[in-house]
């Protein structure tokens, strides 16, 4: 069986993160992904990343992507691509199914580094061609440079939705309209200010009613809900529209954290389940590390630093780093958390994080339903 | 080549060059750059029906284009069940909308699946 000092799953930002921080420690690392290229969501973000320099504000996703690549190849990490894992066994087996043939690797240390998917929305005429999550729609345009519609009903207005919106804007597709069904924009006023300015409708208050077409979205009714979420009949708007894009919230993709054994809580500010972790972004099960949005959906930004965290306390029970070392050069990362976040916009995860500490024990008085740590 | 295709972009500039290749949508040929997804293919030829549901016939397409939903999955070879979002196009492929499980007839092999 193929070894290796610390696996990866996931090549996305966190993912490249934590291999690069084990990897600088001396470690020996194995990243492997599913999809044909390493980045994850990286190199579809094509916007300028908001807060502080320290976060690489003003930087893109993109380029930001291509630095990481560079430092992780620079660093000798080893990036199987084309290789899904399914399943963890006794916490330090990794079960992986290449195109042609399956294999299995004995990992000394674990970082889950899966990401989230995107969730649904459920309306009369959701499952017609032409309804899509925002994310499909920027990776059909930005990567592979296929308009995913020509005329676009945005739903949801957080900075998923806005900032989507904007390059649909950009790749040359009308957005005919942007919906939420909250009072208010949930994302920040600036990327709401820049897709008003080119003219996009912004509903609040409102939700789709239904899509309507023959084998796709011709037609798309929203209208307003009321304070309990109901839909307000007489208060219809019919939009000219062939694709609805959704962008409703992301769910920590877990099921490598689940098989493996690891603890539960549902916390909905961190989007559904997410596997319980420490300050060292260590799971239930020793030896296995979580990073990035599994472990809770926040910003790229969030994911890239709690991906060092993970390379770095791996690397150190790995023996690699002393716990001293470790400390230190964990210091930084935690603090430019910290400052993530802080404000407004970073208090729900903030709170969801919090919230799990809180409720550890809670977590471990539940029962398994398989075997587990 | 066509509207769909995004050739000039403000941000990501010029769309790479890519060799042409040819893939067959039912008795359509279809053109195709050498590399990218047959979905990301057939979403620029303006195919809208990827598959029909198998007990109502309802039509299906893409949904998360990263290979986690199964919506688009098609007959590409004769193999019924893949994801076209994360399978590259190839020159010469068949690319057929898949009715239900679809049919499962290996001419090379043979066998039972």
């Amino acid at each position: 069986m193929k070894q290796a000092e610390i696996v990866v799953v996931g090549a996305g930002p966190a993912g490249l993160s934590a291999a690069a921080a084990a990897a600088q420690a001396g470690a020996q690392v194995l990243v492997i992904d599913e999809n044909a290229e390493p980045g994850g969501q990286l190199f579809k973000q094509i916007h300028k990343f908001f807060g502080a320099s320290e976060h690489r504000a003003g930087q893109r996703g993109v380029d930001i992507g291509h630095e990481l690549l560079e430092e992780v190849e620079g660093l000798g990490v080893e990036v199987v691509l084309d290789a899904s894992v399914w399943g963890i066994y006794d916490g330090s087996t990794v079960a992986v199914a290449s195109q042609e043939y399956s294999w299995r690797v004995k990992a000394d240390r674990i970082v889950l580094a899966t990401g989230a998917t995107e969730n649904g929305l459920s309306f009369r005429g959701w499952t017609l061609p032409g309804v899509m999550g925002a994310g499909c729609a920027q990776t059909m345009m930005n990567v592979h440079r296929v308009l995913p519609g020509q005329r676009v009903v945005m739903v949801g207005s957080g900075n998923v939705g806005l900032i989507v919106a904007y390059q649909l804007l950009q790749a040359g597709a009308e957005v005919v309209a942007v919906v939420d069904a909250l009072p208010r924009v949930g994302g920040y006023p600036v990327h709401a200010a820049k897709i008003a300015r080119a003219g996009v409708q912004i509903y609040t208050s409102y939700s789709v009613k239904e899509a309507d077409g023959d084998e796709c979205v011709e037609k798309v009714t929203i209208w307003r809900v009321d304070d309990r979420w109901q839909g307000v009949p007489g208060s219809e708007i019919e939009l000219d529209a062939d694709t609805v894009t959704l962008a409703v919230g992301l769910s920590p993709m877990a099921e490598l954290a689940w098989v493996a054994g690891c603890r539960f809580l549902h916390i909905p500010e961190l989007g559904g389940h997410v596997p319980v972790h420490s300050a060292y972004m260590e799971t239930t099960v020793p030896g296995i590390y979580v990073a990035g949005d599994v472990s809770g959906v926040e910003e790229a930004s969030c994911a890239m630093e709690e991906g060092r965290l993970a390379g770095l306390w791996a690397a150190s029970a790995a023996g690699r780093l002393s716990v001293a070392a470790a400390v230190a050069a964990a210091a930084p990362h935690e603090a430019s958390l910290a400052r993530l976040r802080s404000g407004p916009f970073g208090a729900a995860a903030r709170g969801g994080k919090l919230a799990m500490d809180g409720r550890r024990d809670e977590a471990w008085g539940q029962t398994l339903t398989r075997g587990g740590a | 080549m066509n509207e769909r295709r995004i050739e000039i972009h403000p941000i990501l500039g010029l769309r790479p060059e890519r060799r042409q290749v040819t893939i067959h949508f039912g008795d359509r040929p279809l053109p195709a750059y050498e590399g990218e997804p047959i979905a990301a293919a057939l979403l620029a030829a303006g195919i809208r029906v990827f598959r029909k549901t198998s007990k109502r016939g309802e039509p299906r397409q893409l949904f998360c284009g990263i290979g986690r939903c199964t919506d688009c999955v098609m007959i590409v070879d004769d193999l019924p069940g893949v994801r076209t979002c994360v399978t590259p196009v190839r020159d010469g492929m068949r690319v057929e909308e898949q009715d239900g499980r679809g049919r499962w007839e290996r001419e090379r092999g043979g066998g039972e699946p």
